[in-house]
């Protein structure tokens, strides 16, 4: 008898944090595949399948070239922060320098100001750098969070390398590069996807410094181009729109995590276990 | 061919000093074992010759050029390690191949050569498909070796390399490597142990280390029989030699001392005349000693504990020294009752003096025992 109330208990709990934390999503659905008046009721099961406000929104134009925008800023961050990481992580883990652990810690340390701020200093460097309006702005500002917590990550993962290996590598006369690109790369497939991953999601979610960085309709990235959705008139805010964009936007991630999903859960665990 | 000559290196971490004025020369095609205690200083000695460590002082040559700036590669050696330290995604095959590769010369056809001819070798060649994961230990081990056997070096450098084996295996790849030697007859080898049976069955010479300190270097047999010192002498050999202080009594071409715990004995062993009453130890090795009637031999003493090996039996005897007890290696089974009263004797040839400081007094018996069997 326990058992199966405990076992009760166990699934009661498990739905709930499943819908928890689905349902916001789920009801974004919902919402996206209303319109008109039916957007105003409050409905828990799927009862209208209008795809309108889909189809209004790569009506407009602009949006399609939102997304596009997104894609091409998270993928180049991601690109860039893992080939800086992966370097800076092999000198941080494998090599004897004075300031090593300083330099971590300031590494770790910028991580942790809130956006806004550096806002001010960063809006000066990029209209400094001629920089300000375009998607390069951005690229640069995200950099700034991805890198840390890249580098960090693999820099500890790196570390628990065997030594040996690299050594190995060394007698067989594979100079630093060939031992990063032929040796650590393979090895470090889990932790750089996982962080890949997580700097893609960061940089595809940001919304302060695409907002600030960027004034033109054109360049915007998705999540301030949802933000500044307008209906026919001022008064009216386009719920249907917003969360069919909402839905578009999420997707991606989705899929990205579904395909990377066992690599993620052994890159979380890589750390701890040795190779 | 090989030929390596260090000439006082010195290695220091920091302020840390590991290895002190090293000089050794090791001649082309020898097979040198590192042995000494853990900590020594040994896998430091082989990291700084396979050029993995910076040499802090000293000179390095490898057939009188020197190479203390050169990479590994560049000296020519290859180095197996104690933990394998193969590359975990590639296959045994690429694992082999990795270096060759890197040679922008080498074909892929002589690639293939080399590879299929060490794995021939080794008997690896059902494996070389499979990725390291998937190996047991000893076949790992074959793979390592392997992957610097296709170098073809010069210098091949062994770290500990069967410490992650079981017993039998590591007799059975103990074995493999001698014969490895004698087939790469122009390769030089060192091999890096704290296991002295290893020392001794692959070593055509053997270097003592202790705290970064050369101690002896020599073949097995002359450290086992002229050990330099007292830490030679009592870490070769197993169990290893009874030390007893000992009390010079008259000194001369031979010498009667008092060993603590025994009577007075003359060993034929010659002391500067001013060496009187001078302190000294006697140096007895377990086998040397053996079973005669009570009263009768060097020491009498009651056993405190026997254990039979079956070819040999060692026993553990009190001879009044407090914790340390005199151990003697008696051949096949003897049966004798804890507590019970028995006395040693010894044949004299087999003792070793040593001075106050531990250095051996020895006279010229290592260089002419014509002229000392004579003489005694
Ligand atoms: N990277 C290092 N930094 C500081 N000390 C070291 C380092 N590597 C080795 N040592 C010290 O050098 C000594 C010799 O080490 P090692 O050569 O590994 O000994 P072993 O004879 O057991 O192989 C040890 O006392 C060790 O603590
Ligand atoms: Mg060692």
């Amino acid at each position: 008898m326990p058992t199966v109330i405990k076992q009760t208990g166990f699934y009661l709990l498990v739905a709930f944090i499943v819908l928890f934390s689905v349902f916001p999503f789920y009801y974004a659905i919902l919402t996206s595949l209303k319109s008109g008046t039916a957007l105003f009721q409050v409905d828990y099961l799927p009862t209208h399948f209008d795809f309108g406000n889909y189809a209004d929104l790569f009506a407009t134009g602009v949006f399609p070239k939102n997304i596009l925008n997104s894609v091409i800023v998270a993928t180049v961050v991601v690109v860039i922060s893992l080939f800086l990481a992966v370097t800076a992580a092999y000198a941080l883990s494998r090599i004897t320098f004075r300031g090593r652990t300083l330099l971590l810690l300031t590494i770790l340390g910028v991580s942790m100001f809130p956006q806004i701020a550096v806002l001010a200093g960063l809006f000066e460097m990029i209209r400094a750098a001629g920089l300000y309006n375009t998607l390069f702005s951005l690229m640069f500002a995200y950099m700034i969070f991805t890198l840390p917590f890249t580098v960090w990550v693999l820099t500890t993962f790196m570390r628990d390398l065997p030594v040996e290996i690299e050594e190995a590598a060394i007698v067989d006369g594979a100079a630093p590069l060939t031992i990063v690109l032929k040796v650590f790369l393979p090895l470090m497939w889990p932790a750089l996807v996982t962080t890949g991953l997580l700097a893609f999601i960061a940089a595809w979610n940001e919304f302060l410094f695409a907002l600030t960085f960027v004034s033109n309709n054109e360049t915007r990235t998705v999540p301030v181009a949802i933000a500044l959705l307008s209906g026919a008139s001022e008064q009216e805010i386009p719920w249907g729109t917003i969360m069919a964009a909402s839905v578009i936007v999420t997707v991606p991630l989705i899929v990205l995590v579904l395909i990377f999903q066992r690599k993620i859960i052994s890159g979380l665990t890589a750390g701890g276990v040795k190779g | 061919m090989a030929h390596l000559k260090l000439t006082n290196i010195k290695k220091s971490y920091g302020s840390v000093k590991v290895l002190h004025d090293i000089n050794l020369d090791i001649r082309s095609g020898e097979f040198v074992v590192f042995v000494g205690p853990s900590g020594c200083g040994k896998s430091t000695l082989l990291r700084v010759i396979a050029g993995l460590e910076d040499i802090t002082g000293g000179t390095f040559q490898i057939d009188g050029q020197v190479v203390n700036a050169l990479t590994p590669k560049a000296r020519g050696v290859a180095m197996v390690f104690q933990s394998y330290a193969l590359y975990p995604h590639m296959t045994v095959y690429d694992n082999m191949a990795f270096g060759l590769r890197l040679d922008k010369g080498s074909s892929s056809s002589e690639v293939d050569r080399r590879v299929r001819e060490a794995a021939a070798i080794l008997q690896i060649e059902p494996y070389l498909d499979r990725l390291p994961k998937a190996l047991s230990g000893g076949q790992r081990q074959r793979v390592a070796i392997g992957r610097a056997i296709t170098r073809d070096p010069k210098v091949f450098l062994f770290d500990e390399p069967l410490s992650n084996l079981d017993a039998a295996l590591r007799v059975a790849t103990r074995i493999e490597i001698a014969r490895l030697h004698e087939r790469m007859a122009d390769t030089t080898m060192i091999y890096v142990t704290h296991d002295q049976v290893e020392a001794m069955t692959l070593a055509d010479r053997i270097v003592v280390l202790n705290s970064g300190h050369v101690e002896q270097v020599g073949s097995p047999m002359e450290l086992y029989n002229d050990p330099d010192n007292l830490f030679v002498a009592r870490f070769i050999g197993s169990p290893s030699m009874n030390i007893l202080p000992a009390r010079i009594e008259a000194a001369g071409a031979e010498t009667a001392v008092v060993p603590e715990g025994g009577r007075r004995i003359v060993v034929p062993v010659p002391t500067p005349s001013g060496s009187s009453s001078s302190a000294a130890h006697l140096g007895v090795r377990p086998e040397s000693l053996e079973l005669v009637d009570e009263g009768q031999g060097l020491f009498t003493g009651r056993v405190t504990l026997v254990e039979s090996l079956g070819e040999v039996t060692l026993v553990y005897i009190d001879i009044g020294r407090g914790d340390e007890p005199l151990v003697a290696k008696l051949p096949g089974e003897v049966r004798l009752a804890r507590d019970s009263t028995v006395s040693l004797s010894v044949d004299v040839s087999a003792l070793r003096l040593f001075d106050g400081s531990g250095r051996a007094l020895r006279g010229d018996r290592a260089r002419e025992p014509e002229l000392m069997r004579n003489a005694g």
